[in-house]
């Protein structure tokens, strides 16, 4: 499954981070040869074994239906790198 | 007061018990030692103020008579830690210049024990890496340097700034985080302690996520007791973290010294890979000589699919990364480049703030788990993930503790494996293992290679029994001897 | 099905059959958030009820809130819906300004509840069935709001991490109606268990439609799935562009592209979200900051065993213990509180001696929920107690009142004049049937129209002439029986 330029272009923009045309060709060789080492995993025999998602097996822990937190936008609002009124403003989104 | 900088730990918050000195005068000596050592780039952020105030506070507590467990203690805390009016970054410019209205979980249990705060540390770009290279206020330089030469060593990754600032005696102990061997591989070229302990020890929240089913807090110290009396007070059961174990703490500390006679010592045989430098065998054989000594068993186990941990880690690692790392987007908080549309903002934003391996592990990560793919690598990185997992689990049937290298090299220098990513990545070829079964993993100073650098070994237990590597731990530690310190050239 | 044939469509081509599936997002009607101890509510300012961890702040982790694990149980079991005591949360990958992750916690592979089927009920009293495909529990985005300023967006987290309750249907409605009628059938089962409130205005009950058409009894038909449409009105319309647009478009030749497109209220119509369609790859995979949600078997039963009873059973009940109508039964159940007004007036209906249970439901749906509904409101906002329901009914049947008058009675009570019997009193509205009185106008009516009685000799059947009379002169108070016993004895017929 070796990665073209599309990929490469296609993966970066699902990621949202820019890469320059001239960029992919490099890119995509060196995630080639990350990705030719990782392909040994092909090597194991996984039938029939269950994914292992977390190494806690326990169930989930559940809280209280409480309210515990918010009431001061200030502080949600304090990193912002723009904010008016209490709101984040961000680039106009278009629909 | 220079001496006070030398101390361990212990002697240290012993001669806070006894009045020898006062926490505001450790400290200050500690910031000083800061101060004159600002060429290795340790920490990020000096915070003398916030430190001295603390200290004066731990010294007005002694006072009273109700000190905590490490009252007057100034430690170091990794940058990935979010502390409370302090900036943490992560050491990643898309962070920016992030203040955080709240305290990590772990930070503050460590200032509920009185724990004084000197700044905050240096280390790998959102603890990616193995070298600090990666961090976007330019690399740490091992304190330690080989034997007639000067060329500058990197102290390991990501917790490099923890590992260099022990190491030079910049603080008593440092907070670190592990998600592939970022606590035990620094503290390895450091010839300091570090462990990562139990998967859900330690909580997540407040600490900014690298790959959440791996990461895991723990401390690097000056000894084996400095690294237990940080652990019982940096470990225990929160609430806000969904992951985090509900089991009490013991004091680790009382492990330190026991005897060891009779247990069981696995050696596995895949761990003694192809091409193993020979100092790294030989110090191997001299730790499992050790552990005989003090009545030890020694045991030949297998761990199969030991040379599957890597490449599964590579999956599974960076696709909850390209998922963590999502929220820093430049809408709520840290740096925002605009663009002509939001698309073409965040994708500025990403790829001016994000450093280059960061953006390709979120590229990896993104593949992964993209239509098409997500079976033939995520899911069987997963199952893989499984197998290693019942590796460990079936030689705990036969085996108390694992011995094994921390690391399959000394520190080298900085830039030699900047351009080869999989070279990087082998760094972590040892203790990759335990982060993937969960396990705890702990890395001591064992010996020196030909060129006079610290070497690690690192002793993996049971889950919930870092109690046991503590013991033999401190029984290698007594065995090895007093270790020879960096020379000081900064 | 058989009665499909009214339902299809005619195209150019001839007829086409719709075939329907829906999403419906209802909100848990909890005190705090899904994963975080943020208050959820509605009309707080902006970014007030946002905790860090809704605003994805760096090293913030989600806690379930055991609630709305809870609400959704309930909501599978008024389902009639298999509840999986192992479920996973999985991440949904999406760049948004709204939604501050990065990625919507949600439950892909392994939902809280499986299959199960609703019986919803036309219009005309007949019913069909829906399968439901899953109910899963998901976090809520926040508020992009685009009109405050030309040049940017401005986000509110408020709604952010919000729990809703996402249930999917089978594609198993085949017109606008059905859909609709769907619709209503979910939020009342919603409502009765309380696990949402329903309300549609306020956006804590939203459906997305997923359209196709196909020739009767061929394959299914390439879908597109139409967003966030807020009422059933907007549901039919929808649903009725949509059919439209692609029967023309596969007539015209042309093929139906699988999207994602927005009902437009103003001018009734769908257009492509090309925006949400660009990079369709949500990259699902479990959440590592949460385990999976083991349910305890005892905790379901125990939670079985608190439900209410559900408006089928009830429906069901008021028909074989009232001897109410289908229809009636079906209006009354529509909300709980309803059938509770109905049930508590027959209480005081029957402690006051009466016993006429359909007239009681005759005015609680013909009069009270008229005229209310009018007006926009349900029963809780009605003016009169259960209790005068009843009163009115036992002074019917008592015959103190006649149908008329007790409509006249009813007006006065919508207009919060109190008691009936205090309103017949206050008004003198009580039938007139002091014989002495009666005799008196009615001898005075047949001298004064001999022709007319000479009339009712020939032909009785004419009598109600002079009834009517009688009414006018007593303004409607006289008791109709004695005035025509009265009548008949004087008219000797």
């Amino acid at each position: 499954m070796a990665i073209d330029v599309a990929t490469v272009r296609k993966v970066a923009r699902l990621a949202r981070i820019a890469e320059p045309e001239d960029r992919l060709e490099s890119l995509a060789s060196e995630l080639n040869g990350i990705m030719a080492w990782i392909e040994q995993l092909s090597e194991v025999n996984t039938d029939g074994v269950e994914p292992m998602t977390s190494a806690v097996e326990q169930p989930l822990p559940m809280r209280d239906d409480v309210v515990t937190e918010g009431g001061d936008p200030r502080l949600v609002l304090a990193n912002a790198p723009k904010s008016k009124d209490n709101f984040f403003v961000v680039p106009k989104v278009v629909e | 007061m220079s001496g006070l900088t030398d101390l361990t730990l212990k002697a240290a918050l012993d001669g806070l018990a006894s009045k020898a000195f006062s926490s505001e005068e450790i400290t200050r000596a500690h910031i000083a030692a800061i101060e004159a050592a600002r060429a290795l780039n340790a920490y990020v952020l000096e915070t003398p103020e916030k430190a001295i105030e603390m200290a004066r506070a731990s010294d007005a507590r002694r006072a009273s008579g109700d000190a905590g467990a490490l009252d007057g203690a100034p430690l170091g805390i990794k940058d990935l830690f979010c502390t409370e009016g302090v900036r943490s970054t992560a050491c990643s410019n898309i962070i920016g210049n992030f203040v955080p209205t709240y305290e990590s979980s772990v930070t503050t249990r460590l200032w509920r024990a009185g724990a004084v705060m000197l700044g905050k540390l240096n280390m790998d770009e959102f603890a990616m890496g193995s070298s600090n290279e990666s961090s976007a206020f330019g690399p740490v330089t091992n304190p330690w340097r080989a034997k007639g030469s000067n060329r500058p060593l990197t102290p390991g990754g990501s917790s490099g700034g923890s590992a260099a600032a022990v190491a030079a005696d910049l603080c008593l102990g440092a907070t670190a985080t592990d998600t592939g061997g970022s606590i035990r591989q620094p503290a390895g070229f450091t010839g300091t302690v570090g462990i990562k302990p139990t998967y859900g020890r330690c909580s997540r929240w407040g600490i900014v996520a690298f790959a959440s089913s791996l990461d895991q807090a723990g401390p690097i110290a000056k000894t084996v007791e400095d690294a237990a009396i940080l652990l019982t007070s940096m470990a225990g059961h929160d609430v806000k973290d969904s992951t985090s174990l509900s089991v009490d703490v013991p004091d680790f500390a009382s492990f330190v010294g026991k005897d060891v006679k009779g247990l069981r010592i696995g050696i596995p045989g895949e761990y003694r890979l192809d091409g193993l430098q020979p100092e790294i065998a030989a110090l191997w054989d001299q730790g499992v000589a050790w552990l005989k000594d003090a009545g030890c068993e020694i045991v030949d186990i297998s761990l199969p699919h030991t040379k599957y941990a890597l490449p599964a880690y590579y999956i599974i690692a960076p696709a909850e990364a390209s998922s963590n790392l999502a929220r820093y987007d430049g809408m709520r908080f840290g740096r925002r480049e605009e663009g002509t549309n939001l698309t073409e903002t965040y994708e500025n934003t990403r790829a001016s703030g994000f450093g280059a391996e960061v953006k390709r592990r979120i590229l990896i990560g993104t593949y992964v788990l993209s239509a098409g793919y997500y079976d033939a690598y995520y899911l069987k990185a997963l199952k893989v993930r499984r197998r290693i997992a019942e590796d460990f689990t079936a030689a705990f049937h036969k085996v108390d503790a694992i011995l094994t290298p921390t690391a399959p090299s000394a520190a080298f220098p900085i830039g030699e494996k900047s351009d080869d990513p999989v070279a990087m990545y082998l760094n972590d070829v040892f203790t990759v293992t335990t982060n993937l079964a969960g396990l705890p993993g702990l890395s001591l100073p064992a010996g020196q290679s030909s060129d006079g650098l610290p070497l690690g070994l690192q002793l993996i237990g049971r889950p919930l029994d870092e109690g046991t590597l503590f013991s033999l731990a401190g029984a290698m530690e007594k065995a090895r001897g007093v270790m020879a310190r960096p020379d000081r050239w900064w | 099905m058989t009665e499909t044939a009214d339902k299809l469509i005619q195209g150019r081509t001839g007829p086409w059959e719709i075939v329907l599936g829906l999403e419906i997002h209802a909100q848990v009607a909890s005190k705090a958030k899904l994963f975080s101890g943020a208050a959820v509510g509605f009309g707080a300012g902006p970014n007030e009820q946002v905790s860090l961890v809704d605003a994805a702040m760096p090293g913030m982790l989600p806690v379930i809130n055991r609630f709305c694990v809870e609400q959704a149980v309930r909501a599978g079991l008024g389902l009639n819906a298999q509840i999986n005591l192992k479920s996973r949360f999985d991440r949904k990958n999406y760049f948004y300004p709204d939604l501050p992750q990065g990625y919507q916690i949600s439950q892909f592979k392994d939902p809280i509840v499986g299959e199960g089927e609703v019986e919803v009920e036309r219009d005309d009293g007949s019913t069909f069935v829906v399968g439901v495909e899953r109910l899963h529990l998901e976090q809520d985005a926040g508020k992009s709001l685009h009109d405050q300023d030309p040049n940017a967006t401005y986000v509110d987290l408020n709604r952010a991490g919000t729990a809703l309750m996402e249930i999917v249907s089978r594609p198993d409605m085949r017109c606008a109606e059905e859909a609709a009628a769907y619709v209503k059938k979910i939020r009342t089962i919603l409502r009765y268990i309380g696990a949402c409130d329903g309300d549609m205005e306020k956006g804590n009950l939203r459906a997305d439609v997923n359209v196709s058409v196909r020739r009767p009894g061929a394959e299914l038909g390439t879908r597109c799935e139409i967003k966030n449409v807020n009422s059933y009105r907007h549901i039919q319309q929808a649903i009725e562009y949509e059919a439209r647009r692609q029967v023309e478009i596969i007539e015209d030749g042309g093929k139906i592209d699988q999207e994602t497109r927005l009902f437009d209220s103003g001018k009734l119509e769908t257009r492509s979200m090309r925006s949400k369609e660009e990079a369709h790859d949500y990259r699902y995979f479990p959440d590592p900051d949460l385990l999976p949600l083991i349910l305890d078997a005892d905790w379901v039963e125990q939670i079985k065993k608190s439900l209410p009873e559900l408006p089928d059973a009830k429906k069901k009940r008021l028909q074989g213990q009232y001897g109410l109508s289908a229809y009636d039964a079906g209006v009354m159940i529509i909300e709980s509180a309803r059938a509770d007004y109905f049930e508590s007036a027959v209480a005081a209906l029957k402690a006051a001696g009466g016993s006429d249970a359909k007239l009681v439901a005759n005015y609680v749906t013909n009069e009270l929920l008229q005229r209310l509904s009018a007006d926009g409101h349900e029963i809780d906002a009605s003016p009169i107690p259960a209790a005068d329901i009843a009163g009115l009914v036992k002074l019917r049947e008592d015959g103190v009142v006649s149908s008329k008058i007790a409509k006249e009675v009813f007006d006065h009570m919508w207009a919060g004049e109190g008691a009936p019997y205090q309103i017949v009193e206050t008004h003198g509205l009580k039938q007139e049937s002091d014989t002495g009185a009666l005799e008196g106008i009615i001898a005075a009516l047949i001298a004064a129209n001999p022709a007319q009685a000479d009339a009712v000799k020939e032909k009785p059947q004419a009598i109600g002439w002079f009834v009517g009379q009688v009414m006018k002169a007593t303004g409607g108070k006289a008791n109709p029986g004695s005035v025509n016993e009265i009548l008949k004895a004087k008219l000797g017929i």
